[in-house]
């Protein structure tokens, strides 16, 4: 019953779909943009966010009574604990929410395009989507900027392009990203050879959790470090390229292991989805790397009726806000660990 | 590998120690290390912050860019207020007119970063001015060459006439 529930609460990018979906869990594009001559929001004053959330929802209003349905929320209307939900759904960061004075957020319908408001930028758009989908994720979120533009006039210098409050997103604004499983290249210890091989080609590697957080789960995020002087097609591009190389290496190191040490990686799978069935207590990081384990079981097939959207799932239904939503009250830590092993029991054995 | 010393954080120092033919392995998390780092005989650099990589890329070439305005408190822009010490301190700056205001040592320092300090993607159609029509007229121009050399004439004069209309309205 409360797995129907906790389904409908899922984003875009937790949902089935997209390309190589054994190695590639979700891609992102992101947008920086400022509204021009307002101070950006790290120097306004309060009047001067005010003035950017007052165009900005002006413009929504505009782009809503000709197209899809978008909806500006405030995050001082929400309750933290709702608050605390966008950021576990990744729609917003959690800097996003520490100060909610004069934020906002503008969702669509299926939550896979957001945009922040007021956050370390006027505009930060952002889509996500499940599996591979960079291109597709890049273009929702130039289709929603291309919406903004039209009614807004932005920061834009001809040589220097978007201006934007730090210059590491100078130029076109542009980021994105893929979520990357990774745990067989892992096992063989050859993912820090490859990874510090992304950085020589201009693109950066991240922990889960964002910056200089560990790989948890053995789920890397890969992003590109540049945004001025190449083109958005370009970015994309070198992104697309790597990633592909990134999912054969994965692939051919999954081939690997099953061919050289069929046995160990079958104990590991089995044990962590031993524990995982039936474990009374369990933190979110332990639940993760389970999880992690029991995903490359189904990717595999060694555990044969688990789908692959499992893992994105697990990690949602386990991540202590939306687990506090689901249970209908607020707990603490220790009681969140007896939640989050009874629902993760309900998910491994479904036919219970 | 968890850290031997507080057997809960990752660890991420890995040493070896080579004391008369004996070797040890020593393998910490961060903050373990950084609390050993003495009797190790370890030098750790202090943390790594955004703050710090900004005053470092800047500091490079303090030398010949700054000559001009040494005085950071006063080297400020005029439309935010924003000196050119607070953009060290936090590495974010104030507003577009920072851009211009900070001209000369903004520049080197996107060129480090992105290797490169021209934007050549996308531009916006209300505040873009002629930008816009600009770049498209240089990917045409591009293509055009391109019909050229695999000999597709028709092609080619299709680009051309496009090519035109566009540089007529912009005269």
């Amino acid at each position: 019953m409360w797995i129907e529930n906790a389904r409908k609460i899922l984003p875009a990018w937790a949902k089935n779909g997209g390309d190589q979906t054994d190695v590639v869990l979700a891609s992102r594009a992101r947008l920086a943009r400022n509204l021009q001559d307002l101070s950006f929001p790290g120097h306004a004053s309060e009047a001067t966010m005010k003035e950017v959330l007052r165009r900005v929802e002006q413009a929504v209003n505009a782009i809503r009574a000709d197209h899809s349905p978008l909806k500006l929320t405030r995050m001082e209307d929400l309750p933290l604990l709702e608050r605390q939900i966008l950021v576990e759904k990744h729609l917003v960061s959690p800097q996003h929410i520490e100060r909610p004075q004069h934020r906002a957020v503008i969702l669509n319908a299926d939550e896979s395009v957001s945009t922040m408001v007021n956050e370390e930028d006027h505009l930060r758009i952002q889509a996500i989507l499940p599996g591979q989908q960079i291109s597709e994720a890049t273009a929702a979120a130039d289709k929603m900027d291309d919406l903004l533009e039209e009614r807004l006039d932005y920061a834009f210098h001809e040589e220097k392009g978007y201006l934007t409050a730090c210059p590491t997103n100078t130029g076109t604004g542009m980021r994105v990203s893929v979520m990357v499983h990774l745990p067989a290249l892992s096992m063989i210890d050859q993912t820090r050879r490859l990874l510090s091989a992304l950085s020589q080609i201009g693109l950066n590697v991240r922990g889960i959790y964002g910056e200089g957080s560990e790989a948890y789960g053995d789920i890397y995020q890969i992003s590109n470090q540049m945004s001025l002087g190449r083109t958005e097609e370009e970015i994309l591009y070198n992104l697309q390229t790597a990633c592909a190389q990134l999912v054969e290496s994965e692939r051919t190191a999954r081939d690997a292991i099953v061919r050289d040490s069929k046995l160990q990686v079958e104990d590991k799978v089995w044990r962590a989805f031993g524990t995982l069935s039936q474990a009374r207590l369990l933190t979110s990081e332990e639940a993760l790397r389970l999880t992690s384990d029991v995903k490359l079981g189904t990717d595999l097939q060694i555990i044969p009726d688990m789908k692959s959207i499992y893992l994105k799932e697990l990690l949602f239904v386990t991540s202590p806000g939306i687990l506090q939503k689901i249970i209908g009250r607020e707990m603490s830590p220790g009681e969140r660990d007896q939640y989050r092993a009874m629902l993760v029991r309900d998910l491994v054995n479904p036919n219970k | 590998m968890l850290c031997e010393e507080c057997h809960k954080r990752q660890a991420v120092v890995h040493f070896t120690k080579i004391v008369n033919n004996e070797k040890t392995d020593y393998h910490f998390c961060e903050e373990c290390a950084r609390q050993k780092s003495e009797e190790l005989g370890l030098i750790m650099k202090p943390h790594y912050t955004m703050q710090n990589f900004f005053t470092g890329l800047l500091g490079a070439d303090t030398e010949n860019v700054f000559v001009t305005q040494p005085d950071y408190d006063t080297y400020k822009c005029n439309s935010c207020g924003l000196t050119f010490t607070d953009f060290r301190r936090t590495g974010r700056l104030g507003c577009g007119s920072c851009y211009e205001a900070f001209n000369d040592s903004l520049d080197p320092l996107l060129r480090r970063m992105h290797g490169a300090s021209k934007h050549t993607g996308k531009v916006p159609k209300r505040t873009g001015g002629t930008l816009r029509v600009r770049h498209e007229i240089e990917a045409l121009r591009g293509k055009l060459a391109e019909a050229i050399r695999m000999e597709e004439y028709e092609q080619a004069a299709r680009l051309r006439d496009q090519i035109r209309e566009l540089e007529k309205d912009q005269a």
